[in-house]
């Protein structure tokens, strides 16, 4: 049986007071299993950066429930939310975020470092992380000496390193050429197929169809959702 | 017709029969667009009276097969080099869907977009997972497959596009309170309307009459 990595119970989120007040989220359920990519589509200014980081734990709802790895975030100090973000979340952003100074490995085990954990077991997860993205023979590389493609790959190790297990992605494929951000999105793929869970927002229609559910928002609502049947169904028997 | 010049295509490379064209038209175009038998023997005949191809002998298990002539192999090289024309006629169901719903008053045309989208996303979704079961071809047949595929895939993507451009175009109509036209129009005038030349579907869009 699949574990449930993250739930949204009637997530609503507002900015502002008075007349000045805008509604971002209204009434979000949600939820991403271990093994499934979600993505999150529609128009700019329809809530979805707010709900990846409501879900990240970065923005806290005006009302609704967050649920990370079966811990409520409502009841927890800023500390220990810090903790859950850093042992379980892993962010990927369109420009990459990573750190110029440090080497492809030292980013990937940035968070194992924080998390204090011995230099040896993080050497050893970091490389793990990389050799799963097919990067390993870069480690010793910094990002300047990386193409886009491979600091995206770099960044999702920096993602799953070590306990984390739900990614969290905006826009993953929005700084990378059409066939770049198809190899990036097959790491991504292959990393949910592996166990991990992903929320991925995007505009792009091809490459959110990688994901097994598409939400999409409208005015800060989940207005309908889709999800794959079968090839064959469609394709006929032909293949 | 893409069979007719498929079918002749496929016999430059070789003499052959029939069923074995078809087969070999299956597996070059991935089965995506399955054809009966009849359909090829058809093909052939027109393809015999037009003088593309010729019937040659029969073998024991009563084969007929047939040779590409010179024309026919000219004809071949004139449609590989030339572009395919899209039928502009074509009705394009969908368009004409919204087209028509946006002209009842009642009718959440929002909605119709929202379902339409959600439907060939999913659509987007099944072949983007077929795709990715096979997107290493180890094979002539594997890569004509993927060509197929990506074809799909991005026709599916234009059209999600198009329903996005236009569910942001109906809001913005809403938002200046443009609404459906109630009664129906009369038309300007009785009869068969005169016209001197038949206009192409852009044209007519471009003029803004009506669509045929």
């Amino acid at each position: 049986m699949s574990t449930e990595l993250l739930r949204l119970d009637g997530v609503s989120r507002q900015y502002g007071h008075g007349e000045t007040a805008r509604t971002a989220l209204v009434g979000i359920d949600l939820t991403i299993m271990a093994g499934e990519m979600v993505a999150v589509m529609g128009a700019s200014g329809s809530g979805k950066s707010t709900l990846l980081t409501i879900a990240g734990g970065l923005t806290t709802p005006t009302s609704g429930e967050v649920v990370i790895d079966g811990q409520w975030i409502s009841s927890m100090t800023a500390k220990q939310l810090a903790v859950l973000r850093r042992r379980t979340l892993g962010f990927v952003f369109q420009d990459f975020n990573l750190i110029p100074a440090l080497t492809a490995l030292e980013n990937v085990t940035l968070p194992l470092e924080l998390d204090s954990w011995r230099s040896r077991d993080s050497r050893r997860a970091g490389l793990d992380a990389l050799a799963s993205v097919d990067l390993v023979d870069r480690a010793g590389n910094y990002p300047d000496d990386l193409s886009g493609g491979q600091q995206q790959r770099v960044a999702i190790a920096r993602a799953i390193v070590g306990t984390r297990k739900l990614i969290l992605a905006d826009e993953p494929t929005g700084a990378l050429d059409s066939h770049t951000g198809e190899v990036v999105l097959r790491m991504l793929r292959h990393r949910v197929d592996a166990g991990a869970g992903a929320i991925m927002v995007t505009h792009d229609a091809r490459h959110a169809a990688w994901a097994d559910r598409i939400v999409y928002l409208e005015d800060g609502r989940i207005v309908g959702q889709s999800s794959t049947g079968s090839p064959e169904e469609l394709l006929g028997a032909g293949r | 017709m893409s069979v007719r010049q498929s079918i002749l295509a496929i016999l430059d490379q070789g003499s052959s029969y029939g069923y074995r064209l078809r087969a070999e038209f299956e597996r070059r175009t991935g089965s995506t667009w399955p054809i009966n038998v009849g359909q090829i023997y058809n093909t052939l005949d027109r393809l015999e009276r037009d003088g593309l191809i010729v019937k040659g002998d029969t073998d024991t298990d009563g084969h007929v097969f047939y040779s590409i002539t010179t024309a026919g192999h000219d004809e071949v090289t004139r449609w590989l080099r030339s572009p395919v024309q899209r039928p502009e006629t074509t009705r394009d169901e969908l368009a004409i869907k919204l087209a028509v719903a946006v002209t009842l008053p009642g009718v959440d045309i929002a909605e119709i977009v929202r379902v339409q989208r959600m439907s060939t996303m999913t659509t987007l979704q099944q072949l983007t997972r077929a795709k990715n079961s096979g997107d290493d071809p180890e094979s002539t047949d594997e890569l004509a497959w993927l060509l197929v595929i990506d074809s799909l895939i991005f026709q599916a993507e234009a059209e999600i596009r198009w329903l996005d451009h236009s569910s942001s175009r109906l809001a913005r109509a809403k938002d200046r309170g443009l609404a459906a036209s109630e009664p129906l129009a009369e038309p300007r005038r009785r009869g068969r309307p005169a016209r001197t030349d038949t206009p192409t579907t852009a044209q007519a869009a471009t003029d803004g009459r009506v669509l045929r």
